[in-house]
């Protein structure tokens, strides 16, 4: 039967948090999303997830040594030969971590805010809009670094990886993750309808086809140069191809920052809205 | 409150209503389609245009400063763009065959009351067919311009390249619409599709590079999917490409008998899912 | 607790809520006692919805004093949110998650540990009869089924107060009796009810005493006997002459009863005995098309109070 105790655990938990600053948008349970994330998880179509990542895997087939043939040997920063191959492959690792992440952080998310309406449900416990930012960014993010990790366990094995410094790219490649969940999740707050999802979808491709994925961007003038430089697969593009190819210099700190600043933007805006949308 | 006029029975022509349902349906789905033509154009444009600058021209740059441009005998550009011109054109067919008829049967169940009227489940599978040729047909025009106009293709070949492009596009949408009739519910299977079938027919039909060039077990996705037949096709009507009448009649014949199966497929289903 | 029993739980004050140029909530007073049925009566867009959530502390009032359990919703949204279970209107379960998940998930939100979710989740599954269908995903639960789990829901952080937002739209009889009855339980065991509803019959079965709300503001206040008692007669007649005839009747049967309504499709008569003036209106020569004589009910409070109808 029912039992009402007089101050439930319930409230108990919360008041214990309420003294804290921000305990009004955050009361410390992100990781329960996660939990919730797993449970929705095992039961979703597995074709479905697999299939996100075997798109950069055919790329790196098709172009890598479809293509390769007759393209043969580029040079790479240090004016090195580097078989077309191990060129792509870094630029499909950033692409394999950038998919993960937004999938889950546009459409599902989409999906939730509109049909499902679970964050509404989430906040009418005592989850904070911040809990639910952080958890459905990092539950995004799992997913980004999940189809990287599987991404450099198909590339590794073909000699694509040269050098110690290519281990970081998985690091990189979660950075990358989190920077897209969280300006993914960021920008699907602010959409409404199916064909503006759509224009998400559509403006994926160009920044994947253009970020000096499959060719140098220096085959661009410069002002376009300067476009692509700003977009971020471009960063994720030039931080993991350095660390694959082990050009490494501080400069590559920069393309951290910009990421630093990607996932702290988008956490911000994601919870500010969730607490416009759901609360007001 | 106003009198309704009303004659029960007197305002339908039975023989008129029965006869062009295929149109009707068309008609309607013009319509509605109309509403939103903008988005239609940017993503039935936007892929192969984003193709042909990226692969077609950045790619291409690199291949034709190496040794591929021999190996082909014609610049990349020129290599690509038939396969990118049959590509545009399975896509803007089978965009109408997939999520919209889904539609008709699950979500806003159309169909059905197209179906409780006097036109039939056949005639809507043809209507639903024609709307697919003519968004097909739209979009395939429009390339086919650009194409043009970054003479990546000859003026000569425009309508025979205009025609093997829709023979594929009707081929592989009429399969599709045998497929999504079947189709219960979305759970992901376009998605699916999407990425096991579509991006593999377009990354390894010879779309990019000679299919004969490709490892032999990955060579059978260009014989069995669409896109690598209209391809050859494209390329002998575009440039010098050698190939063989019988084959070419091959071809033909591979994409004609596609669609008259996917049709054959298409009927009963689509009769035993409105009579439920 | 026994002490409490007159503690107020929601105290609301000049309560106010503005959307832009919409004023949803206009300036109402109210005050929930501890253990008490409380229930919001009016038609959709009487900003029912929009006090329920600024209770739930998920909406920001914009004018007026609120306090629940003496604390302050726009700074302790968390904490007061761990006092309530809120059951929504559209029922929103987790979809992708199976009905007892759902539970436990929800549970989890709250912090509240594995251990004593799992005994409350099988606890609150049989008290919402779905332990047969604990593993059945949300989605293929009927619609009173799902109601009861999102009940069950509201339930699991043990809440002082549980907020219903029209708990019974859009289940069929039988569905809403069980409802009912897992509702009087809750009640019995101390449980607050804040209720929101159209239907009169459900506020007449389930609160001790209600709010009639209609554009934003707060027409009467009482127990549903109370308020039939000051604003209805004891039983109504209700004639149908057919449409356009109705407006034709009127002036002759406002002389039969105390007090007439003409709506479109059919006139309502006041009166403390329907079956004698029933009579009187055949002797009057009238010979209505349909005729039905029953007790009064919120909805002719209703009616009295707004001259609309709460169902349109």
């Amino acid at each position: 039967m029912i039992t009402q105790l007089v101050v439930s655990q319930a409230v108990a938990i919360q008041e214990r948090r309420s003294a804290r600053p921000g305990s009004s948008i955050y009361s410390g349970r992100a990781s329960m999303l996660l939990e919730r994330g797993f449970r929705a998880f095992k039961s979703s179509n597995w074709m479905v997830v697999l299939s996100g990542f075997v798109e950069p895997v055919l790329y790196l087939l098709a172009f890598g040594f479809g293509i390769g043939q007759l393209i043969g040997n580029l040079e790479d920063g240090l004016g090195r030969p580097v078989s077309y191959a191990a060129f792509i492959a870094p630029a499909l690792l950033a692409t394999s971590a950038m998919n993960g992440a937004v999938y889950d952080s546009t459409w599902n998310v989409f999906f939730k805010m509109h049909f499902g309406k679970i964050y509404q449900v989430m906040l009418s416990s005592s989850l904070g809009p911040m809990d639910v930012a952080l958890g459905e960014i990092g539950w995004a993010l799992l997913r980004g670094v999940a189809y990287s990790l599987g991404f450099m366990a198909i590339v590794t094995p073909l000699g694509l990886v040269t050098n110690a410094w290519g281990l970081l790219a998985i690091p990189a490649a979660s950075l990358i993750a989190f920077g897209f969940a969280s300006i993914g999740m960021a920008i699907t707050s602010y959409l409404k309808s199916f064909q503006q999802m759509n224009w998400v979808t559509f403006f994926m491709l160009p920044m994947f086809l253009f970020s000096g994925t499959f060719f140098p961007v220096s085959v661009y003038p410069q002002w376009i140069q300067m476009i692509v430089q700003a977009l971020p697969l471009w960063q994720g593009v030039e931080l993991i191809r350095s660390l694959m190819l082990g050009i490494v210099d501080w400069s590559l700190l920069g393309h951290v920052a910009y990421f630093l600043v990607m996932i702290a933007g988008g956490l911000w805006f994601t919870t500010v809205r969730l607490k416009a949308l759901f609360m007001r | 409150m106003a009198e309704l006029s009303y004659k029960p029975g007197a305002a339908v022509d039975v023989k008129r209503a029965v006869r062009w349902g295929a149109l009707r349906v068309a008609e309607y789905r013009f319509y509605s389609m109309s509403k939103w033509m903008g988005s239609i154009l940017a993503f039935g444009l936007g892929n192969p245009i984003l193709f042909l600058l990226s692969v077609g021209l950045g790619i291409g740059a690199l291949v034709d400063a190496n040794s591929g441009g021999e190996t082909l005998g014609v610049s990349y550009l020129q290599f690509v763009a038939p396969a990118l011109l049959a590509s545009a054109a399975i896509q803007g067919v089978m965009d109408e065959v997939t999520f919209p008829t889904l539609d008709g049967f699950v979500w806003d169940k159309l169909f059905f009351a197209i179906n409780a009227t006097s036109v039939s489940a056949r005639q809507i599978a043809n209507g639903v067919m024609i709307v697919a040729l003519g968004r097909g047909l739209f979009t395939t025009l429009l390339y086919l311009g650009i194409l043009l106009l970054f003479g990546a293709v000859p003026l000569a070949s425009f309508f025979p390249l205009l025609f093997t492009s829709m023979l594929a596009g009707w081929g592989w949408a009429a399969l599709m619409m045998a497929i999504t009739a079947r189709l219960e519910n979305d759970e992901g299977y376009f998605a699916v599709i999407g990425r096991f079938v579509i991006a593999p027919m377009f990354l390894f039909s010879g779309t990019f590079y000679p299919l004969e060039q490709m490892p032999i077990f990955l060579q059978p996705i260009g014989w069995i999917l669409p896109l690598w037949h209209s391809t050859e096709l494209g390329r002998t009507l575009s440039y010098d490409y050698p190939i063989e009448p019988s084959m070419i009649a091959t071809h033909l014949g591979y994409l004609t008998l596609m669609g008259v199966v996917g049709m054959l497929l298409t009927y009963p289903k689509f009769e035993e899912r409105l009579s439920r | 607790m026994f002490a409490k029993d007159s503690e107020v739980v929601i105290r609301a004050k000049n309560l106010t809520k503005k959307y832009k140029d919409f004023v949803a909530v206009d300036g109402i007073d109210f005050e929930v006692k501890r253990g008490e049925s409380f229930g919001l009566l009016g038609p959709n867009g009487a900003g029912k919805s929009t006090t329920m959530k600024m209770i739930s502390s998920v909406s920001q009032r914009t004018g007026g004093e609120l306090t629940i359990l003496g604390k302050e919703p726009n700074t302790h949204g968390p904490e007061i949110r761990a006092h309530l279970g809120v059951v929504p209107q559209k029922d929103l379960l987790d979809r992708e998650l199976k009905a007892w998940e759902n539970l436990f998930t929800y549970g989890r939100y709250f912090g509240l540990s594995r251990k004593f979710l799992k005994q409350k989740v099988e606890e609150l599954l049989e008290f919402a009869q779905l332990t047969e269908k604990r593993n059945s995903k949300a989605d293929d639960l009927s619609g009173g089924m799902q109601r009861r789990l999102a009940i069950a829901r509201g339930l699991v952080n043990e809440p002082e107060i549980l907020m219903l937002d029209e708990p019974t739209t859009g289940l069929d009889p039988q569905a809403r009796h069980i409802l009912w009855d897992r509702l009087f339980r809750l009640k019995e065991q101390g449980v607050t009810l804040v209720i929101t509803t159209h239907y009169m019959d459900e506020a007449e079965q389930l609160c001790d005493r209600l709010i009639v709300m209609d554009k934003g503001k707060i027409m009467a206040e009482g127990s549903p006997a109370a308020l039939i008692k000051q604003y209805s007669s004891k039983e109504v007649v209700e004639v149908r002459f057919g449409t356009d005839k109705n407006e034709k009747f009127a002036p002759q049967l406002e002389e039969l009863a105390d007090r007439i309504e003409v709506l479109p499709d059919r006139i309502l008569l006041y009166t403390e005995k329907g079956e004698e003036l029933l009579t009187k209106i055949v002797d009057a020569g009238l010979h209505p098309v349909t005729s039905l004589v029953r007790r009064s009910s919120l909805e002719d409070v209703f009616l009295r109070l707004t001259g609309r109808t709460l169902v349109e």
